[in-house]
């Protein structure tokens, strides 16, 4: 079994999720080949180092929106001889354009939200959570190869294998015509102080229970006590409270800390899908029926706006 | 300017969702509604043909049954006309069916200048349409646009990453796909309620639009299984009598987190 996936860097180093996805792959027994978007000198030791024995990589995209840069690339290099059998991709903005255009061009359907893959002789199935994750399905694909999957971050740990730098083949980007027309002007970093939400071992979120945007600082406030990170609902995230980065659900970050604080949140299906994984989780709501209770380790049922300012003072106190 | 809105038309996200126990899909065989999450592109589409100064909004959708409700509630809303795909060859497509459907509908709607979409649906979210409809029609696109502005035939719009946001720039015809809360989505006026009863919707079946395989032949997968997921037990749950902060505490310590 040939397995590619689609690799990702930031700060010079490739992500967790692309780790994550390489350690799964070489679980599987695969031979494994990374495909970076992007030059991939200062990361291939480590993509090795979790089981890559093989990087393509498409030199530097020069401001082009992956989605079609980086799947004509791939396209190329199957057109070339080389087709995996699976190709696996994080389930995040770049991945999904990237395996969108690619599932078009080679006319294979495309699986998303998977948190597992299995594979038998020569098959291969996915599973995908529904219902707000209460109600699993395995999906096996048929028709031809390579069959194309998205997986959530966290759906598998990363772990290095000792791999040898892997041999880097360059896969440039051929020409796309109109649909390769979009460019990006401008980067801009919303920045946080403190962990990253999707890698801090405490998360404090806050929801509509809050009541108005600068009641948001005590979610700060607190997250920052605890050495934490901040995160928020959809619901205050589209009330344009916080930016889109703080959004911690189905179409947001998925997290997966030591402790969960959940402020004000009801507990929709579309947010639960990206804390339930949270190996504690402390839920305060003023509605004693709000589903986020049958998911809380420890639920208040309160006032955020009585119980965190004492919460916070008393953890002041501690120093 | 002209634009062309994809809607999907879902059963209520408010009633519990449920497989059709013969074949594994979502069950949609009751009233559908439109995608709150189609609400911003309908309401984006009516700004910027306004801002344009000329120009109409027109609906794309695919669903079973000649299902119009939920194209009615965008009507309302302002779009002139719209043009529905429904064929019950259709049952059990995937997304990539789904996008050359939509693709081959929109084609024979004249196309657009721009076309939105949603970055993802409320009932099956698999979040691959709207990039594999621009793949399909070989039209650039901006994928989880958040601030859309159009000028000299040039779009440019800030587009959602991990980190923050880029600027992209990118010429028209487009595909973009947006964020829930870009915009302020309207309620439709009475009138334009019973405006919407009188604007016409065309509906093409598989055969009008000659796209093939469609369906279960099409979508190249098999459900395998379906099971229940662990549930998650509830802990302690407590009344705030004014201590429950000192609980919280206690639980933090517990765990040697502090």
């Amino acid at each position: 079994m040939n397995i590619w996936v689609f690799a990702q860097a930031a700060n010079g180093a490739p992500t967790t999720g692309t780790l994550e996805l390489l350690t799964k792959a070489r679980s599987l027994g695969a031979t494994v080949t990374a495909f970076v978007g992007g030059d991939a000198s200062a990361i291939a030791a480590e993509l090795g180092n979790h089981g890559a024995t093989k990087v393509y990589a498409t030199g530097d995209l020069g401001g082009k929106l992956p989605g079609v840069a980086v799947s004509a690339a791939m396209k190329a290099v199957i057109d070339g001889g080389d087709t995996p059998d699976l190709i696996m991709f994080p389930q995040n903005y770049e991945g999904r354009d990237v395996v969108s255009r690619l599932s078009v061009k080679l006319d294979r359907t495309v699986l998303t939200n998977n948190v597992d893959v299995s594979v038998d002789g020569g098959s291969v199935s996915v599973t995908t959570p529904i219902f707000g994750g209460n109600v699993l399905v395995a999906t096996g694909f048929s028709g031809a190869t390579p069959y194309l999957a998205a997986f959530r971050p966290k759906s598998f740990t990363a772990e290095a294998s000792g791999g040898a730098a892997p041999e880097v083949v360059s896969a440039p980007v051929p020409d796309t015509g109109a649909t390769g027309t979009a460019q990006v002007t401008a980067v801009h970093v919303e920045e946080t102080s403190g962990p990253k939400l999707d890698e801090a071992a405490i998360v404090v979120s806050g929801g509509r229970g809050l009541g108005e945007a600068p009641k948001y600082e005590m979610i700060e406030a607190l997250a920052k006590l605890l050495k934490g990170a901040p995160g928020a609902s959809r619901a205050i995230v589209d009330a344009g409270w916080v930016p889109y980065s703080y959004q911690v659900g189905q179409t947001g970050k998925v997290v997966k800390p030591g402790v969960y604080i959940a402020a004000g949140i009801s507990g929709a299906t579309q947010h639960m899908v990206g804390m339930k994984g949270a190996k504690n989780i402390i839920a305060i709501n003023k509605d004693k029926e709000a589903p986020i209770f049958g998911i809380a380790d420890l639920g208040i049922v309160g006032d955020v706006h009585k119980v965190l300012p004492k919460l916070i003072e008393a953890l002041q106190a501690r120093g | 300017m002209n634009v062309i809105v994809c809607v999907k038309q879902i059963p209520d996200p408010a009633t519990p969702g449920a497989l059709d126990s013969g074949t594994n899909t979502l069950k949609r065989d009751g009233k559908l509604i439109l995608d709150e999450s189609d609400s911003y592109g309908v309401e984006m589409a009516l700004q910027l043909v306004d801002a344009a100064g000329g120009g109409e909004v027109s609906l794309v959708s695919m669903a079973p049954n000649g299902e119009v409700s939920g194209m009615r509630t965008a009507l309302a809303m302002g779009a002139v006309k719209g043009t529905l795909v429904s064929d019950p060859a259709l049952q059990g497509s995937d997304a990539l069916t789904t996008a050359k459907v939509l693709g081959a509908a929109i084609q024979k709607m004249g196309g657009a200048d721009l076309i939105i979409a949603a970055t993802e649906s409320s009932d099956g979210y698999t979040g691959t349409v709207p990039e594999q409809l621009a793949e399909v029609l070989g039209l650039p696109s901006v994928t989880f646009a958040k601030k859309v502005v159009i000028s000299g035939g040039t779009l440019n719009a800030d587009r959602q990453t991990e980190e923050g946001y880029d600027e992209v720039t990118c010429p028209l015809p487009a595909v973009i796909s947006v964020t829930a809360g870009v915009v302020e989505p309207r309620y439709p006026s009475f009138k334009g309620i019973m405006a919407a009863k009188s604007k016409p919707i065309d509906t093409l079946t598989v055969a009008d639009l000659g796209v093939t395989p469609v369906g279960w032949a099409g979508a190249n997968q098999t459900v395998v299984s379906v099971t229940q997921a662990e549930a998650r037990a509830a802990g302690e749950v407590i009344e705030d009598d004014g201590e429950a902060f000192a609980k919280i505490v206690a639980f933090l310590e517990n765990l040697k987190v502090i």
